[in-house]
């Protein structure tokens, strides 16, 4: 099956305030929150992507929705790159690509109605007003928000974190998108609402046959949801393969230390201490060679001159490590 | 399921500016210093309306005795409330028309200062780049001119005449507002909720116009209520100074005229201080429905 | 038992009247162990832990209950007297508590000048000691807050907390907004400084496996009110309450076998007007005609061990693989009869 979207070398940097000496030297320091990520998700396909925090994931996100421009590499949607689309055609991808936000309560503008915030976008995409209403209730129902008539006319502060989740996905959902990326969608939640939205998600990506990309920085949720499962460190794809084999035999060196941190709710879990040293480099100035190789228990001097490119170790399972 | 849901909702949404302009206008109920303001406003609104009928006689009217002398320099009394300028004219009847042109001042600066500064301050914000640049630029050189002479040698190339006045006022203080605003909506345009906008196909205007300016509208009303005292003041200074519409009774002319006049030294009090007195008065029921809105709508402007 | 906590009631005044954010909450905090306190988002874990330092809100006032510290009633006002002394607290959200204008090595000296009378170079020494402990380096003590990273600023505030060698720590949320290796770090050097020190802690967070990790005890809140509490092992492998055994079924977990996560339908109850039984029996799938009229609180919080405040505990062993079936959970399901 095609891709539906394809990233090619995408580079993303983000100039940062210089200091005097960097002025007077003639230097550009910039925040690599990219540097070159290739990959494709194919139509049908959910990804998840983790890692620790500043490693790129929102930047990944918002370039695939083309909220933000690539300092360098292609994004394509269905064949046609992001960076030609203007007017009609932007339109038109709007359409079919939409974001669930990390935080519910700021996602929705306060002045709305939970009616004109779900409908704002068949008006923006022109769709005739009198489809409006039957095209919120039937996305209502899709993400179980039984009794339409309780919520329309409602502000967001009149709802609960997890209802009003599901009305943001609401408003994902109401044009029929084709592809949806979600950023963090659960971790301003409650534990005990969390569960209902992770089951919705996979609910709608499996009845409307979405392509899908969750951003998160927590591995044991997104065993709940992707298949598939890509772990960035310092702007850089490290590894990718089958969510379980990630988590039950993490290859790259950074997957195992991942893996290893997270806790479980069990009093009898291991103690031993992570395999990593020291912390997140400086991503205006990362190392040489492997981004990792500073805190890597199995570094060799190749790594320090040879960045590890990602090569395939298995079926659909590929890292970026000179380890064998 | 359908039809059941239908009657539930209002016809056409709700504007989301409505709500925020009812709460800006309804503010001064809520703060006492601003009702306060707001009294003093509506006080000299109604002097104004009705000046023809307070002021017992024309401004300009030079004014005789019985026994057919000019009446000038008459003490205040029941026949001259507050007494006649040294060429006979009623100075009762000067400070009540003062009023009018205070607040066609005042008012008109208010509008235009509040509309440029929201507007430049919006475009500039959301855009950014070239925009932004080449307005911030010429911003920061209207906020670079001195004021007062900038607004008399203004009022010199043009002539002076009170739209004049308005016209430099405004010209000196939209930055103000602008950059304010500006940078709010640097903000403001990177909440989830705007960003959410755009990814569902919103166009630039809409996102500007419905998501955006209702929460800067604040700060649009705070900058037009300095901006009413502001040209006020100004206005008296240039008039203070001579260079006002001469054929425009003010309060400013009319200090200047006492000054002239010598009026200090001959303690005709009641020429000089009611004027002075009504300057202050409406500037500072300016600075504090300014105040007010800060208060309850910006609270952390608080203790700066 | 270092501290203990006897039906403690905390009212906020606020527009829409009183709001009594804790309600009749009862713990103890035994002697050189990590009690870690649990609930979701709003059940009052904040507020009870700032109630015992005597440091709550300005609208915030104590209602009712008591707090002993080693044995001795401590109310409001003597609570200041042990502030940092004996018992420290690392706010939620410390590490953006830190004065940026200031050194993170003047801001410790700070404290310890100020509070504890020390000259300020025994301050200055003790700060190097401090940091050491805590795992930064000393020469990171001229540093500004900015130059830290989120990992570092809680060691920081930590180190801060310690400074005056209280023997009771309460850390509020110490590890909440922290990447999942930093987190592991912060966990162990906890673990570490509780040996070493000899201190009690109590860990308030809302993430159990966090709790299974570091904790000896646990105590559960929901809605203003402790539901259970006990040994950690005991609590996670044998919960008593159904809404422990719902959260256990909600929780992620990387190593278990289930593959569906299974909410717990509904939202904690608004605390400006709680329901007047036990206060998880709207959601509760094994709730009777009783829990909704009689109020569930649990009795004697001195007894040691596992205890829980549900009406139905003594039914425990029957609902527990009940709650194990997904199917429990859902709405139309329910076992009131059973
Ligand atoms: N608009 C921006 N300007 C400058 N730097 C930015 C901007 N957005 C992101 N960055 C930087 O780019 C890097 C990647 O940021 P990004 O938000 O993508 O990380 P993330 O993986 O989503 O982290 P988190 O888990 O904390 O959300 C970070 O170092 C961040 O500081
Ligand atoms: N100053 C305050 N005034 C009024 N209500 C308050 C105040 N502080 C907290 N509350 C309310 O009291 C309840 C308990 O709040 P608290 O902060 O103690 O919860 P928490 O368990 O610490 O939550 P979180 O996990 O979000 O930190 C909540 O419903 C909250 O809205
Ligand atoms: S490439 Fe080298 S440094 Fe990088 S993770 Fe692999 S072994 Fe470690
Ligand atoms: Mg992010
Ligand atoms: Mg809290």
């Amino acid at each position: 099956m095609a891709a539906l979207v394809e990233l090619r070398d995408v580079v993303k940097h983000f100039p940062v305030s210089r200091s005097l000496a960097e002025i007077v030297r003639g230097k550009h320091p910039a925040v690599r929150a990219l540097a070159g990520v290739s990959f494709d998700v194919g139509a049908g396909d959910a990804v998840a992507v983790v890692g620790e925090s500043g490693c790129g994931k929102t930047t990944l996100g918002r370039l695939m929705l083309k909220l933000a421009e690539p300092t360098a590499g292609t994004i394509a949607f269905d064949g046609t790159a992001l960076a030609t689309l203007a007017g009609d055609s932007l339109r038109g991808f709007r359409r079919q690509a939409q974001l669930v936000f990390q935080n519910p309560f700021e996602a929705l503008n306060p002045r709305f109605t939970i009616y004109r915030a779900v409908a704002e976008p068949l008006l923006n995409a022109g769709v005739d007003r009198a489809e409006h209403m039957d095209r919120v209730v039937s996305a209502f129902r899709r993400v179980h928000l039984p009794d339409v008539g309780r919520y329309l006319d409602k502000y967001p502060h009149q709802l609960s974190g997890g209802q009003l989740q599901r009305v943001v996905l609401a408003r994902a959902l109401v044009l029929g998108p084709r592809f949806l990326v979600a950023d963090e969608p659960v971790s301003m939640l409650d534990v005990s609402v969390r569960a209902g939205i992770l089951a919705l998600l996979r609910e709608v990506r499996d009845a409307m046959g979405l392509s899908a990309v969750y951003i998160s920085h927590d591995l044991a949720l997104v065993r709940y949801l992707c298949e598939r499962t890509l772990v960035m460190y310092l702007g850089r794809v490290v590894e990718d393969g089958p969510t379980e084999e990630i988590v039950r035999r993490p290859r790259h060196p950074y997957t195992r230390a991942l893996v290893a941190a997270v806790p479980v709710p069990d009093a009898d879990q291991s103690r031993a201490p992570l395999p990593i040293r020291g912390n997140v480099p400086d991503a205006r100035e990362p190392p040489s060679g492997c981004a990792f190789r500073e805190r890597c228990p199995h570094a060799m001097p190749r790594c320090a001159v040879e960045t590890p490119a990602l090569r395939s170790i298995g079926e659909r399972h590929r890292m970026a490590c000179h380890l064998e | 399921m359908v039809e059941r849901v239908e009657g539930t909702l209002p016809a056409e949404p709700a504007s989301t500016f409505w709500p925020v302009l009812r709460r800006l206008l309804a503010m001064p109920l809520s703060d006492p210093f601003a009702f306060a303001g707001l009294a003093i406003y509506l006080l000299f609104v109604l002097v104004a309306l009705f000046a023809d009928q307070l002021a017992p006689t024309d401004p300009m009217e030079i004014l005789f005795t019985k026994a057919g002398k000019v009446a000038a320099n008459a003490s205040p009394g029941a026949e001259f409330w507050l007494g006649t300028t040294n060429l006979g004219r009623d100075i009762y009847s000067q400070l009540v028309h003062g009023t009018q042109s205070a607040l066609a001042v005042g008012l008109s600066a208010a509008v235009i200062v509040a509309a440029v500064g929201t507007v430049v301050g919006l475009v500039s914000g959301y855009f950014g780049g070239a925009v932004d640049a080449v307005l911030m630029r010429i911003a920061d050189m209207a906020l670079s001119l001195p004021f007062l002479p900038f607004v008399i040698v203004l009022t010199g190339f043009l002539g002076a005449s009170t739209s004049n006045i308005v016209l430099a006022v405004a010209l000196l203080l939209w930055p103000n507002s602008a950059r304010v605003i500006r940078s709010q909506v640097l903000t403001l345009r990177e909440r989830a909720y705007v960003e959410a906008a755009r990814v569902t196909g919103a166009s630039a205007s809409r996102i500007l116009f419905v998501h955006i300016a209702p929460n800067i509208l604040p700060l649009s009303f705070v900058y037009a209520a300095i901006a009413i005292g502001w040209a006020i003041i100004t206005e008296a200074s240039v008039s203070f100074l001579g260079f006002g519409d001469p054929d425009n009774v003010s309060w400013g002319m009319m200090l200047q005229d006492a000054f002239a006049s010598q009026a200090l030294s001959r303690g005709q009090y009641a020429w000089f201080v009611p004027p002075g007195l009504c300057i202050i008065l409406v500037v500072v029921a300016g600075f504090f429905i300014s105040r007010g809105y800060e208060e309850v709508f910006m609270p952390r402007l608080r203790g700066r | 038992m270092i501290l203990e906590v006897e039906r403690l009631a905390i009212d906020y005044a606020t527009r829409a009247g009183r709001v009594r954010a804790v309600d009749g909450a009862s713990f103890v905090v035994p002697e050189g162990r990590i009690v870690g306190l649990v609930g979701e988002s709003g059940c009052g874990k904040t507020t009870a832990v700032r109630a015992i330092m005597g440091v709550l809100a300005e609208n915030g006032r104590r209602a009712g209950g008591r707090v002993s510290f080693k044995g001795q009633p401590i109310d409001e006002a003597t609570t200041r007297r042990h502030l940092w002394r004996d018992i420290a607290y690392v706010p939620q959200s410390a590490m953006s508590s830190l004065d940026p204008v200031y050194t993170v090595g003047s801001q410790l000296v700070e404290v310890m000048t100020r509070r504890g009378g020390y000259a300020r170079a025994a301050a200055r020494a003790r700060s190097a000691e401090l940091f050491e402990l805590v795992g930064l380096s000393e020469s990171r003590l001229a540093d500004y807050p900015h130059q830290f990273s989120g990992g570092m600023r809680q060691r920081a505030a930590i180190a801060m907390a310690l400074a005056l060698a209280p023997s009771l720590v309460l850390a509020d949320e110490p590890v909440t907004a922290l990447d999942v290796i930093v987190q592991r770090q912060i966990l162990d050097m906890l673990r570490g400084l509780q040996r070493r020190l000899s201190l009690s802690v109590v860990l308030v967070t809302h993430d159990i496996s966090v709790v299974a990790y570091l904790c000896d005890e646990v105590v559960v809140m929901y809605a203003g009110q402790v539901i259970e509490s006990g040994p950690v092992r005991e609590v996670l492998a044998r919960p008593r309450h159904p809404y422990t055994m719902g959260l256990r079924n909600a929780f992620p977990d990387l190593l278990s076998d289930a593959l569906e996560l299974v909410p717990i339908e509904g939202s904690p109850p608004d605390l400006a007007d709680p329901p007047p039984g036990c206060r998880f029996a709207p959601r509760c799938p094994f709730a009777m005609a009783a829990c909704s009229a009689t109020p569930a609180l649990i009795a004697d919080s001195r007894a040691p061990g596992h205890v829980s405040a549900c009406l139905r505990d003594g039914e425990v062993e029957q609902l527990r693989p009940l709650a194990l079936d997904p199917v429990t959970w859902q709405r139309s399901s329910s076992y009131a009869t059973s």
